[in-house]
């Protein structure tokens, strides 16, 4: 297990991956659309952390992962900006209030 | 300019030319659908002899984007351009003149494009993490396209295609880790090497997937978002969305990892197609209002798609009734392309002029809208697949496959699914007939609107019609499962 921690790529991709299931745990447990879009960007950085490691190798650093990785944020800003777009108008609406209490709080 | 280049670069050109043209946005279809059909029936014409495709800007594969078209690639794209070209002019109707940008029809067109280029984008991309782009460039539009109906309906949406992209994002990552490629055939040449952590990675892809795909049991948020939204975005999202990530997942399974599909993998996707089939259709029959019943039917209809799985028998056994079953998946996937879309415009036309989405409010329907109540019919003939549409091309190959194999139990949901289609179109088809009076409607936007379903009706119908071609098309270039039976088993 040390030994496993002292590989600086190991200790990336553990860390990534406690990041993707604490992400996981608020993305379903939570109501909250603007909750469960930040666990949607913890787990993303999860992702993104653990690929990186995926790249990691002592003699270098492998350049693909982070060419994809930077796609990915992209992708991920996208994706999170459209959907707070989206919270904002369906709260505002208000075509359900339980939506908006939960979108409020 | 290469023909693929241009399938996948055209229609992001119209997505920003629509953006600046301003009031003139809208008319940019009439230049769009004749233009991006041409060039998918050209590309289906010469896949066979030239395989069309290359690297991106001259950069080698990892780094580069590699686009190849197969047989069911230049298929579906054919299906998808005239679905796409012809609701696209249907939306003229609805879409077609642009006061401010604020409005809706300012904002359509650029996602009908986008939306657009990104199922041309997943036909041809031969790469995990350009798959990844490309589907998720085709969620945003196609969420933002569902909030024109409900807004909570789109939310739900995107929550569950966020969860599916991270899913598939994370599977992507750890097939990356294990093989140190994202191109699809040199993952099929070093898979074996780690077949335990490929296996995890493709779980986690599958499941993305089938999410974003609304396979049975994860299709509850579909009958929503495609029910509530206007006629032109329920067939965009019906008849093209749904199919873009099932061929992902096709690819998956078929091109980047034929050697360890399992027994217990084919037959979960079978049993999970089969549910879909039973309980969508059984959901259909009980819906009273039209819309949701055409998206209960794209629920069962998309259960088709998956027992292809078990009848080409994978990857790894070459059977002599996988070609088949590989042509029939390629059949269903166009004919209900055509079908549903045409459904949806038919059901839109009704609805806006009866002014009651509910099943009532059709009575008599039949007298008023000939034209709109020919084309629902047609395209029901297909969904149910009955002669001589490309449903029943569809069916007909699906059963004999399913009996060549020995599969029987396939056969009979096969069966039964086509009863139960019946049983939920007649339903409406009955209501238009009822009745001795003409009822009142509210005048259409344009006479000619009903075209737009009928001549997808018809397209349906030809594919069924002119079969031979769209089989040998769909066949050529199969996955090696599929290639092998092709001299055993003619259609």
């Amino acid at each position: 297990m040390m030994e496993l921690l002292a590989e600086r790529g190991s200790l990336f991709a553990l860390t990534g991956a406690a990041l993707i299931a604490l992400g996981f745990y608020g993305f379903i447990m939570r109501r909250a659309l603007i909750r469960r879009l930040i666990a949607f960007n913890v787990i993303g950085s999860g992702i993104f952390l653990l690929f990186g490691g995926t790249g990691y190798f002592d003699d270098g650093v492998d350049p693909v992962p982070q060419a994809l990785i930077i796609t990915g944020i992209v992708v991920a800003l996208a994706l999170t900006a459209f959907a707070a777009a989206l919270a904002v108008r369906l709260a505002q609406s208000g075509d359900d209030e339980d939506e908006n209490a939960e979108a409020g709080r | 300019m290469n023909l693929l280049f241009a399938l996948v670069a055209l229609p992001l050109l119209f997505m920003l030319a629509s953006l600046v043209a301003g009031r003139h946005g809208p008319r940019l279809i009439w230049l769009a659908a004749p233009l991006m059909t041409g060039l998918a029936v050209w590309l289906a014409m010469v896949v066979h002899t030239a395989p069309e495709g290359g690297a991106l800007g001259g950069w080698p594969v990892p780094l580069g984007i590699m686009l190849e078209a197969d047989g069911l690639a230049a298929a579906l794209m054919m299906a998808s351009a005239i679905t796409a070209a012809i609701t696209g002019l249907f939306a003229l109707g609805s879409y077609g003149t642009t006061r401010a940008e604020t409005t809706g029809s300012y904002t359509f067109w650029p996602l009908f494009y986008g939306l657009w280029a990104a199922v041309n984008a997943v036909l041809v991309s031969r790469d995990l993490f350009n798959l990844y782009v490309a589907i998720e460039l085709l969620s945003i539009c196609a969420v933002a396209l569902a909030a024109f109906g409900s807004r909570k309906a789109a939310m739900d949406y995107l929550m569950i295609a966020l969860a599916g992209s991270l899913a598939y994002l994370l599977g992507v990552v750890l097939i990356f880790a294990a093989v140190g490629t994202l191109d699809l055939s040199l993952i099929a040449e070093r898979a074996p090497e780690a077949r335990t952590s490929i296996l995890i990675g493709a779980a986690l892809i599958s499941a993305g997937l089938i999410a974003k795909t609304a396979l049975f049991p994860l299709h509850g948020w579909l009958p929503p978002a495609h029910g509530a939204a206007p006629p032109a975005v329920s067939a965009l999202l019906s008849a093209l969305v749904v199919k873009a990530s099932f061929v992902i997942l096709l690819r998956v399974w078929f091109e980047a990892l034929p050697g360890l599909t399992e027994q217990a993998i084919i037959t979960g996707f079978g049993m999970l197609g089969a549910a879909a089939i039973l309980y969508g259709s059984a959901l259909a029959l009980r819906q009273e209002g039209l819309k949701a019943l055409i998206a209960y039917s794209t629920v069962a209809q998309l259960g088709y798609l998956f027992l292809v799985f078990p009848l080409a028998g994978g990857g790894e056994t070459i059977t002599p009734w996988a070609a088949g079953a590989w042509g029939a998946m390629g059949f269903h996937a166009s004919a209900h392309m055509l079908a549903k879309a045409g459904l949806f415009l038919a059901a839109g036309l009704m609805i806006h002029a009866s002014g009651n989405g509910r099943m009532d409010g059709l009575t008599g329907l039949a007298r008023a809208m000939p034209v709109t109540t020919l084309a629902f019919a047609l395209c029901a003939v297909s969904l149910m697949g009955l002669p001589p549409s490309g449903g029943f091309m569809a069916k007909y190959l699906m059963l004999i496959a399913s009996l060549a194999s020995g599969q029987w139990p396939y056969a009979l949901v096969i069966l039964a699914g086509g009863l139960m289609a019946a049983a939920y179109l007649f339903r409406p088809l009955a209501r238009m007939f009822a009745g001795n009076e003409t009822p009142a409607i509210t005048p259409l936007a344009h006479r000619w609107l009903p075209l737009a379903p009928l001549a997808l009706a018809i397209a349906a119908m030809a594919l069924g019609l002119l079969s031979a071609a769209p089989y040998e098309l769909m066949a050529s270039g199969l996955p090696e499962a599929g290639e092998a039976g092709l001299e055993e088993v003619e259609p």
